[in-house]
């Protein structure tokens, strides 16, 4: 059934008979959703203020009122920070005291701005902005350089998943436009930054007062070569952290028109699904068939995440809201306790007696805070002992739920890996979470969990013998994990030997840990099944740990197909020191390469669940480094490793 | 990967639908703020969009200030009897006649801040708990810290200070006894996006949008229609010029311009032209810096 049988369908326009249409020069934008954050009088309204002037986004009548408001103030210079200062109480008090949406458009994209103050009693503010966000443009004052505040705002893009960070350092006409106070910044943040898993970070030095590098290039920092910031939030590649991987479909609501139809409406949230396809529906697990993806537009051949539809299924299932339709060997972890970052949001403290209700995805449910693993100081990181979060407090804590969620790690997954805590008595939304993971894995992984001490994930027990601070300082390098993805023909063991050859030849303590040497020897037991795969994993991850923990930069060219594998390989390392390539190329290309003739092996089906023929390769989700093998030499691969580590100071720039 | 990049409207799109079947899910007896601007206009399409193929489930509710342009209220009829939901229709009049609201009086005399008692009463008598409205956070400055559920105490007021906060997609409606959300499904849509849309989904728009004949005459610098609502001040003489609005509220307070732009396309080419905001030709916005934050807190739309 398409729309155009309905008699109920809504009066349109005649189709105009000459094809050209001003609307359609429009279609083609698409959309950037940023957040900014700075501190009182970092000036982040009047760089929001001079995007949209500069854009000519502002409107004669805001000028003028801006103009009079100005005046009323006795002040006669045009203030740039009263387009955006926008409640009564704020313009009294002249700071911004509520997260607030700004919208402009350049011929290439249309911008979303979640405005959010900078300090500090307003830090969920700053998240609630952030949580929608793809970028985060983070203010530091020439004059003062990098405060907590710029960190801390730095740490909750981090928490909150947004791939790309901006710094803007702002007021350089103060500081006469010099590249010393800048670098010294750059330096000063970059270090701090690293702690922190942030995919993308960049630095721009500006003058929101004089527009310097916002919208227009600056004449007075020729040291400076790269982009103004417009031309960074026009260019940033939105969308590539899409998960398009795991299909999941909460069921927002039922719609039945009559007895014949049945559709369950709700947003793909990641993945994609065609009619035809398996799907199990969560919790009951039964299995069925998608009929149809419809909408009002007609049926869809494929929905992809983003999109707004309905769904048939072939059987007659009893769904409802807060069920989720995911495919049959791609489902969510469903558990009733699970890990979380929790950021309060309430007046009251977090009080653990109290059932709460959580909402997630589509679901409500109770749920009950039993522990809180640590509070975070989000000033200096450092996790600290605490009976309760309060007000603006972030912390790490299990939850256990009346009835079973369905999520996905936050950081895999923005859409199943959230939550609220809403207030049973007042109904107001009180804190802000995201998932970890099952507690059960937590406590897999770290038995000293159980005891109940906090523990940072990233620290392990030391090792007896000489520590490895010692060995680093006398290897003048830092020891690292390098571990390279992707799909066999990629190129991996090819660059991972020659990243060796070129380390080794400057004095460092490396070791390659191949997959197919690997296989050969200590995993000489394992198949290539699902669950052989993880144990494979899981002892390259602990061997190069063994390597790490002796001081050396441990190279892994290992196919390793599953993002969870990878993550927990990550968690065995501290912060920063577990470098993942992703070296991409074609499965055609790879194909084409066929090296070892694998591929056509596996097209005869003499390797079963072959990866990227009759097994799934999933692409790492923010990894510290992608390595495009078609479009670059090896050399250049094997360079940009070399200059990666550099960058990060494991190894002598 | 580049066929998975959604462009900006279907993502406003499915923002908007998203939130559109929440309010279904979440609450007992939703409204939908409906005034035949271009506005609502496209709340209604996309609420139709959200729950075909289906009815929309909830009826339509105009707050009649009965100062309005015919041709609105033309449109308006017309619709409901095409999508067969309820329509359902409160006027200031009989607010004012029950003595629940006062007639403002003199020559600048306008129903626009009466709706509010209309719209409360409405709200309390249907025991709505939520009213879906079309404003936008682009067209205001206290708009634009609105959230897509509004949280609304039991006298219908506005707590700008004491919102809750809105991550992800995640919209908390839950309230106690009498209280109500608003609800903005178009939150993060500008003038420019509905005009976008309106074209690309061939809506059709009440006349009164585009360029015709129409004595108007001035008034601090707007454009005012002559109606039988407006008492005409010394020295204003309305002179026929071809105009079109911006938006159509209060036939008392909705400013004209002139223009010539005659179709969609037309419009969106002068709106990328033009140097004004649609709430600038509004005069209930002018009375003083905070207006609107003002009547949004007594429980304005």
């Amino acid at each position: 059934m398409t729309h155009s049988n309905l008699a109920l369908d809504m009066r349109r326009q005649e189709e105009p008979a000459n094809g050209e249409r001003a609307s359609y020069a429009y279609r083609d934008m698409d959309l950037l959703r940023f957040t900014t954050a700075g501190s009182v009088d970092d000036g982040k309204s009047t760089l929001i203020g001079r995007l949209l002037y500069d854009t000519k986004s502002i409107f004669e009548d805001q000028i003028e009122a801006i103009h009079v408001a100005s005046k009323r103030r006795g002040d006669h210079t045009f203030d740039l920070a009263l387009l955006t200062d926008g409640l009564r109480a704020e313009r009294e008090q002249k700071i911004t005291i509520d997260v607030a949406y700004r919208y402009f458009a350049t011929p290439r994209r249309k911008f979303i701005i979640a405005d959010t103050p900078g300090h500090i009693q307003y830090t969920r503010n700053m998240v609630t902005g952030a949580s929608t966000a793809d970028l985060a443009i983070v203010l530091v004052d020439a004059r003062h350089g990098v405060l907590t505040q710029s960190k801390r705002h730095g740490f909750i893009a981090a928490l909150l998943g947004i791939p790309h960070v901006l710094v803007a350092v702002n007021k350089m006409d103060l500081v006469d436009w010099s590249e010393e106070v800048y670098r010294g910044i750059v330096e000063e943040y970059s270090a701090f930054a690293q702690k922190l898993d942030i995919q993308n970070l960049v630095f721009i030095p500006i003058s929101a007062l004089k527009g310097d590098n916002v919208v227009d290039r600056s004449e007075k920092m020729p040291w400076y070569e790269g982009g103004t910031l417009l031309h960074q939030l026009e260019t940033v590649n939105v969308g590539a952290d899409r998960n398009l991987l795991d299909f999941r479909f909460p069921v927002q609501y039922v719609i039945r028109p009559h007895q014949d139809f049945r559709g369950f409406a709700g947003r793909v949230v990641s993945g994609t699904i065609r009619p035809g396809e398996e799907v199990v529906a969560l919790p009951s697990g039964i299995p069925s068939r998608v009929r149809e993806v419809a909408t009002y537009d007609g049926p869809l051949e494929e929905a992809a995440a983003g999109d707004a539809v309905v769904i048939t299924l072939e059987d007659e299932i009893d769904i409802s809201r807060g069920d989720m339709i995911v495919r049959k060997n791609n489902v969510p972890t469903v558990d009733a306790r699970f890990e979380a970052m929790l950021c309060w949001m309430g007046d009251t403290p977090m009080d653990r007696s109290i059932p709460y209700v959580i909402m997630q995805t589509t679901r409500t449910t109770k749920g009950i805070v039993g522990r809180l693993v640590y509070r975070i100081d989000v000033d200096t990181l450092h996790r600290e002992d605490a009976e309760t979060l309060a007000l603006n407090e972030i912390g790490r804590v299990e939850i256990t739920t009346a009835q079973p969620l369905f999520f996905d790690p936050y950081r895999a997954n923005r859409s199943t890996g959230s939550f609220v805590v809403v207030d049973p008595f007042t109904h107001v939304t009180v804190a802000a979470g995201m998932i970890r993971g099952t507690v059960q894995t937590a406590e897999r992984l770290r038995p000293e969990l159980r005891a109940g001490r906090p523990v940072s994930p990233n620290v392990v027990r030391p090792a007896a013998g000489v520590p490895r601070a010692e060995r680093e300082a006398r290897n003048g390098h830092q020891a690292a994990v390098v571990w390279l993805t992707g799909l066999s023909g990629s190129g991996k063991s090819t660059i991972a030997h020659e990243v060796e050859r070129r380390l080794f030849e400057v004095g460092c303590q490396t070791a390659v840990l191949d997959g197919d040497e690997l296989r050969h020897g200590l995993c000489g037991d394992l198949a290539f099944s699902a669950a052989d795969r993880h144990e494979n994993i899981r002892r390259v991850g602990e061997v190069a740990r063994l390597l790490f923990e002796r001081g050396a930069i441990v190279i892994c060219p290992l196919v390793s197909p599953f993002r969870d594998d990878r993550d927990r390989a990550r968690t065995l390392l501290p912060g920063g020191r577990f470098i993942e390539v992703h070296v991409q190329c074609d499965i055609d290309e790879c194909r084409r390469r066929d090296p070892k003739g694998l591929y056509a092996r596996a097209d005869r089906g003499e390797i079963p669940e072959f990866t990227g023929v009759a097994s799934p390769y999933e692409p790492p989700e923010s990894p510290e480094l992608v390595l495009d093998t078609q479009a670059l030499s090896q050399e250049q691969a094997v360079e940009n490793i070399l200059e990666y580590l550099r960058s990060q100071g494991i190894i002598a720039g | 990967m580049v066929a998975y990049r959604k462009a900006h409207l279907e993502q406003l799109e499915s923002e908007a639908i998203h939130v559109l079947r929440e309010v279904a899910a979440q609450f007992e007896r939703p409204v939908l703020l409906f005034s035949g601007g271009k506005d609502s206009i496209v709340v209604v399409h996309l609420a139709r969009k959200a729950f075909w193929p289906g009815r929309i489930p909830f009826p339509l509710l105009h707050i009649d200030t009965g100062h309005n342009f015919p041709e609105a209220l033309e449109y308006r009829d017309w619709l409901a009897t095409h999508l067969g939901v309820d329509l359902l229709v409160r006027t200031v009049q009989d607010s004012i006649d029950r003595g629940r609201a006062v007639e403002e009086t003199g020559p600048t005399a306008s129903r626009n801040a009466l709706q509010t008692v209309t719209l409360l009463d409405a709200i309390r008598e249907l025991k709505a708990d939520a009213a879906i409205g079309g404003a936008r956070r682009d067209e205001e400055k206290a708009r634009a810290k609105e959230r897509f559920f509004s949280h609304r105490d039991a006298f219908g007021q506005w707590d700008p200070k004491g919102q809750r906060p809105e991550l992800w997609s995640l919209y908390n409606g839950r309230h106690g006894q009498g209280e109500h959300f608003r609800v903005f499904p178009l939150s993060n849509w500008t003038e420019m996006d509905v005009w976008q849309y309106i074209a690309a989904e061939r809506l059709e728009l009440p006349s009164l949008y585009f360029s015709h004949r129409r004595p108007v005459f001035e008034r601090d610098g707007m454009l005012l229609a002559e109606t039988p609502f407006i008492q005409l001040q010394p020295g204003e003489r309305p002179k026929e010029r071809v105009v079109r609005f911006r938006t159509v509220g209060d036939a008392t307070c909705t400013g004209a311009i002139e223009s010539p732009a005659a179709t969609v396309d037309e419009i969106i080419h002068e709106i990328a032209a033009l140097r004004i905001t649609e709430r600038g030709g509004r005069s209930d916005d002018r009375r003083s810096e905070a207006a609107m934050e003002d009547r949004k807190r007594q429980g304005y739309f």
